[in-house]
């Protein structure tokens, strides 16, 4: 018989999460945030749009509406939404005591990191991608599915539109996996589910507000808030690829020191209580 | 069975343990050995070291100085240690929102080598079968408790590491539970029992470890420390006063005093006899001399409750023994 491995724990944590109420709570969210997006866009009265990009078209292609909660989900909603399981997944466990019955199986620590990492991992897709999907649904049906006008000015049809939007919301997981890994980081060291999922949202949050402090909009480019605005670049003619590739190093300098820290931390420390 | 399971290496065997937090020392240099078939009992007072000692048995802690070994692999290094080995530390835990057979299915699965092809077997040993498709959140603290080792049984182990099994059951689940390590003893599975119900130790141990302040002060058999403590007598006569004069001045009368209006006493058969003769020239006529075998528990309080509990190992000291 195979011998257990990551694969093993993972695709157990995934069975987890189905049955698990917070998984739904936040996939309820991803979902929900759209459709009372479009309702509002349905009942609104003044139909000039704002001041922030593809809100003029908001009423002209459902294709705005997804690009449009990316714009504004990046503030706490996908924060949220994210830690809401990266959070929670190892500080939930020592704090109900399942991880010591489950660290004296078979299975080195690293793999059972492993396994709940890309766990954690795969909820955040998930939930990106059925927010974008329902954002296209939804404003489709409201404002149908039309062609878009790019960032640059030139008409998008609607098939290279929607292709855009799938692209758009890939690279918004660049930011989100940073999120993600604060989030492990902070669930194995704080060991408390509400401690790691608030803490990483007020993380988020701080870093957003540096970079409105007067002074330090120099700190811009760095911020992980900035990174969240990254997918526009597909939104350009040419595409401009700058914004993406230093949004993945940026990212890369939040997440991997973070995970690194939850990876020793988990495999070093002691299990005790719980 | 692995190459070293089946090696001659003891199942566990814990040397110079420490566990230190900051400046709590919370196992202070634990020493023991447990043989292939001991039904072996780890006792101590609260806050004695047991789960400590246990959690780094199991690799769940690291120690801050010492060894352990289960079947000469270092659970430390590596969690293939555990292979042959399984048990829980406290209560065992269990995800409340899925039913104990998928519990169970997750636990195998962590296992491998077969552990899913004995998720039926378990649950039918434990008397979970009925059961098995409710969810853990619905259970009681026995069935927990029985659920605890039926995830146990799924790695076919050789040594079996259980802290406190009994613990929160009623009368008829802690009876039921002795049953259950009886029978996993009678199959040959060698046990490390931790445990505060110490008639239930004495009835399925054979060797105990008692554990106090961190420190071993016994490690031996049951049957070893009792013949140690010797036999207490309690002794009535027609002048008490005078019979305690001549028990304090013969020789072999150990931790004499007075309880209830009765002489009690620790002595050897011998002892006694002369003890007797004495009496009766004294003019302190017998009423009454009754014998009786210290208990494990009498054992264990005088070991933890003495000065400091600090005796050597193996090497118990005649200890106050009352009934």
């Amino acid at each position: 018989m195979k011998s257990p491995g990551v694969a093993t724990v993972y695709r157990w944590e995934l069975t987890k999460l189905r049955y698990q109420k917070r998984t739904y709570l936040g996939l309820g969210a991803a979902a929900a945030v759209p459709i009372l997006f479009v309702v509002a866009i349905h009942f609104r009265h003044d139909r000039r749009g704002g001041d922030f990009a593809f809100a003029s078209y908001l009423t002209k292609s459902g294709l705005a509406v997804p690009l449009v909660l990316l714009l504004f989900g990046a503030v706490w909603l996908f924060p949220l939404i994210t830690a809401l399981v990266a959070g929670d997944i190892f500080a939930s466990e020592d704090h109900n005591g399942t991880l010591k019955t489950v660290l004296t199986r078979s299975l080195e620590r690293g793999q059972i990191f492993g396994g709940k990492a890309l766990a954690a991992a795969t909820y955040a897709v998930a939930a990106i991608m059925l927010s974008g999907t329902v954002a296209v649904v939804a404003g489709s049906i409201q404002s149908g599915f039309n062609s878009l006008q790019s960032l640059s000015g030139t008409i998008v049809s609607a098939p290279k539109g929607l292709e855009l939007v799938y692209l758009g919301l890939l690279v918004y997981l660049i930011p989100i996996a940073a999120i993600v890994c604060i989030g492990l980081m902070l669930s194995t060291i704080t060991r408390n589910s509400a401690a790691a999922v608030v803490g990483t949202l007020m993380i988020s949050l701080l870093i957003q507000l540096i970079g409105i402090l007067p002074g330090l909009s120099g700190t811009q480019p760095y911020l992980l808030s900035t990174q969240f605005n990254a997918w526009q670049g597909l939104l350009r003619t040419p595409t401009d690829w700058a914004p993406i590739i230093h949004a993945a190093w940026v990212c890369a300098c939040y997440g991997l020191p973070s995970l690194a820290t939850a990876y020793l931390v988990f495999l070093r420390r002691d299990v005790a209580g719980g | 069975m692995t190459d070293a399971l089946a090696s001659s290496q003891p199942p566990v065997e814990v040397r110079g343990l420490v566990k230190r937090y900051s400046d709590l020392i919370a196992v202070a240099g634990v020493d023991l050995t447990v043989e292939v078939g001991d039904v072996y009992g780890y006792l101590g007072p609260n806050g004695a070291g047991k789960t400590t000692s246990l959690r780094m048995m199991l690799g769940l802690i690291r120690p801050t100085a010492g060894t352990v070994a289960l079947f000469g692999r270092d659970p430390q290094a590596s969690v293939r240690a555990l292979d042959g080995v399984a048990g829980f530390v406290e209560a065992p835990t269990f995800y409340p929102y899925l039913t104990g057979r998928r519990n169970l299915e997750l636990l195998a699965a962590f296992d491998g080598h077969g552990a899913p092809t004995r998720i039926d077997q378990a649950l039918e040993t434990v008397e979970l079968s009925d059961r098995a498709s409710d969810r853990v959140g619905g259970y009681s603290h026995g069935m927990k408790q029985r659920l605890g080792i039926a995830a146990a049984l799924l790695r076919d182990p050789k040594l079996m590491i259980l802290d406190e099994p009994a613990t929160g059951l009623d009368p008829g689940g802690m009876r039921d539970m002795r049953v259950l390590i009886r029978r996993l003893a009678e199959q040959g599975m060698t046990v490390v029992l931790s445990s505060h119900v110490l008639p239930e130790v004495e009835e399925l141990c054979n060797r105990v470890a008692i554990v106090q302040h961190g420190r071993i002060v016994y490690e031996g058999r049951i049957a070893d420390l009792k013949r140690s403590a010797g036999t207490t007598y309690r002794l009535s006569t027609t002048d008490d006063q005078r019979a305690m004069a001549v028990c304090r001045a013969q020789h072999g009368i150990r931790d004499l005093r007075s309880d209830h209006d009765k002489i009690c006493f620790t002595a050897d058969e011998e002892a006694v006899a002369t003890l007797s003769q004495a009496l009766v020239e004294a003019g302190a006529l017998i009423r009454a001399l009754v014998p009786g075998t210290a208990t494990l528990e009498d054992l264990f309080f005088s070991l933890t409750e003495g000065e400091d509990g600090a005796r050597p190992v193996s090497e118990p000291e005649p200890v106050e023994v009352s009934r």
